[in-house]
């Protein structure tokens, strides 16, 4: 908890709340890319410098552009005439402060289920894939295959608009 | 005299430390070997642009700048002033903050990769453990940027330059990134200085580089392919495309801002080339082992600067591809290949020392070079193109 952790921390906040009050998609697009970076940079903070490389690599790298691609292909880039916020935004924050509720609680209470850490532990990337490929290979490819029915479906569907229209 | 002239730099950079007090030299250090890289590689990109002028002349029978200087060598000053007095132009209905920030952004982006290479024997800036990994988390960053120059100009030309940009870039990175991680799965790290490490043998005065394998030359020709098309460079230029989109996502840059754009893609040229050479070529090492007297870093640059020449080479003799054309060669071409090299890479791995490794991981390759390649030819629709979406 130092200086580092609070400029970091608002500047990934700061990022977050752009992206939900801006007007223009395309800047809530580029507003939420700079709430992915402070996150990689938290993970840096914490000495992770796998996940936070990887989270640049495939948060700014990948997801950021499909958002923009999603959002200039779409009609969604024109900017809206009244307020942006919703009508029902109420419920939003209701279900909103619940869900921070629960994983503030879940947080809060997990430094009791895990062992107790002294020391910072140093964690190499080695020892990360050895882990993804030894202990933890079934759920990777779960989610790897999870990933490439959803990459074909995404292509399905694709292309079925065309047949149908022909 | 050897070792000083090998570690000059590096003995330079602790000589400057210790002019400092002690609390204030780990600081001083990282600065001195900051300001190094962001003086020497904008420098030479100056020596490029002539370079590739005069290259490019020559290919095309002309005589190129000859006016500035000797020879046309002060070009880039002349260069240089005239983007810096030029008039910064700022299209009226064009989204200022993004405008202005896309430039700064891709040249930071571009910058932070070379922290990771290796120049020399211990000339690198940081040695992370993943630096391989940063260094392409770098690289996908500055798409972004080139996204934000291509919308926020609000330009047609721009978006639809800034559009084939990031749709060209996403689409090779994937056989980029598949072709370095063979290399990772022979050298077991992802540390830069690790892998130039591995590959800093020799047996019979000749280099252990990973070109000379099969599963490395393989994936040296999907790496250099992959790098020109992440590059921009002809013939993968479509972004820029002159004839048909003016100059692309940078149209409506002028004044230094276009010179930001230019000197971050010739950045780039410079980090990629440079990580090519750290990958397969061996990094600092020598390429005989009785030359292992001369400076690590003058074959660092040198292998950076040929790789660069090659670049210049064939953008004076290649057309440019058709988006389709690019397309389907990232995916149909490029990218099994690099698949099939990736399982190569890993026979080679458990097949043991000895010539039956050779043999048999060459065939693999050359079947499969031979058979995607005369598929994709059979298969050969290389008439007029065929649109799907926009009939």
């Amino acid at each position: 908890m130092n200086w580092a952790f609070y400029l970091i921390a608002a500047l990934t906040v700061a990022g977050g709340l752009a992206a939900v009050l801006l007007k223009n998609t395309v800047h809530c697009a580029l507003a939420l890319t700079v709430a992915f970076a402070g996150l990689a940079l938290f993970f840096l903070q914490l000495d992770a410098q796998f996940a936070g490389f990887a989270q640049i690599l495939v948060y700014i790298g990948a997801v950021a552009i499909l958002i923009v691609f999603a959002i200039l292909l779409t009609r969604g880039s024109e900017t809206p005439k009244g307020s942006v916020f919703s009508r029902n935004w109420l419920a939003g924050l209701a279900i909103a402060a619940g869900v921070f509720a629960v994983l503030g609680w879940a947080v809060l209470h997990s430094a009791s289920v895990l062992p107790h850490e002294t020391a910072a532990p140093t964690v190499t990337v080695l020892q990360i894939g050895n882990a993804l490929m030894g202990r933890y290979v079934l759920p990777l490819e779960i989610v790897a295959l999870l990933l490439t029915a959803a990459l074909i479906g995404a292509v399905i569907v694709a292309l079925h608009e065309k047949e149908g229209s022909r | 005299m050897i070792e000083t002239m090998d570690q000059i730099f590096v003995l330079l950079q602790h000589w400057l430390m210790g002019l400092l007090p002690a609390a204030l030299q780990p600081v001083a250090g990282v600065v001195l070997g900051v300001v190094a890289i962001v003086c020497l590689f904008p420098a030479l990109f100056a020596l490029t642009t002539v370079f590739e002028r005069k290259g490019l002349a020559r290919i095309q029978n002309r005589i190129g700048p000859n006016r500035v200087g000797p020879l046309g060598i002060l070009q880039p000053v002349a260069d240089g002033i005239k983007s810096l007095i030029k008039e910064d132009i700022v299209p009226l209905c064009a989204d200022g903050v993004v405008h202005f920030l896309a430039p700064l952004l891709l040249v930071v982006a571009v910058f932070m990769g070379f922290a990771v290479l290796p120049m020399g024997r211990n000339m690198v800036l940081v040695d992370m453990d993943a630096g391989l990994l940063f260094f392409f988390a770098m690289g996908a960053s500055t798409e972004l940027s080139v996204f934000m120059a291509g919308w926020s100009s609000r330009n047609k030309y721009s978006l639809l330059g800034a559009m084939r940009a990031v749709a060209q870039m996403i689409s090779y990175e994937v056989p980029l990134l598949m072709s370095s991680l063979s290399v990772v799965m022979i050298a077991g790290s992802l540390s830069l200085t690790k892998i130039v490490e591995a590959q800093n043998h020799y047996t019979w005065g000749l280099p252990h580089w990973y070109i000379f394998t099969p599963w490395g030359l393989a994936g040296f020709l999907t790496y250099a392919i992959a790098t020109t098309a992440e590059t921009n460079r002809s013939p993968f230029d479509l972004p820029e495309g002159e004839s048909e989109l003016v100059a692309g996502y940078h149209t409506e840059y002028s004044g230094f801002k276009f010179a930001l754009f230019f000197l971050g893609e010739y950045l780039a040229m410079f980090s990629i080339s440079g990580l090519g050479t750290t990958l397969f070529l061996g990094g600092w090492s020598a390429p005989f082992s009785f030359l292992g007297w001369v400076p690590s870093w003058f074959w660092f640059f040198s292998k950076m600067m040929l790789s660069i020449f090659v670049f210049i080479w064939m953008r004076g003799t290649l057309p440019r591809l058709r988006q389709d054309q690019l397309m389907n060669f990232a995916w149909k071409f490029v990218l099994p290949l690099t698949l099939v090299n990736l399982m190569v890479t890993v026979l080679w791995r458990f097949l043991g020392d000895g010539w039956q490794r050779w043999v048999f991981c060459s065939a693999i390759l050359i079947v499969a070079y031979a058979g995607i390649g005369l598929a994709g030819m059979r298969r050969g629709h290389f008439g007029p193109r065929r649109y799907l979406y926009a009939e």
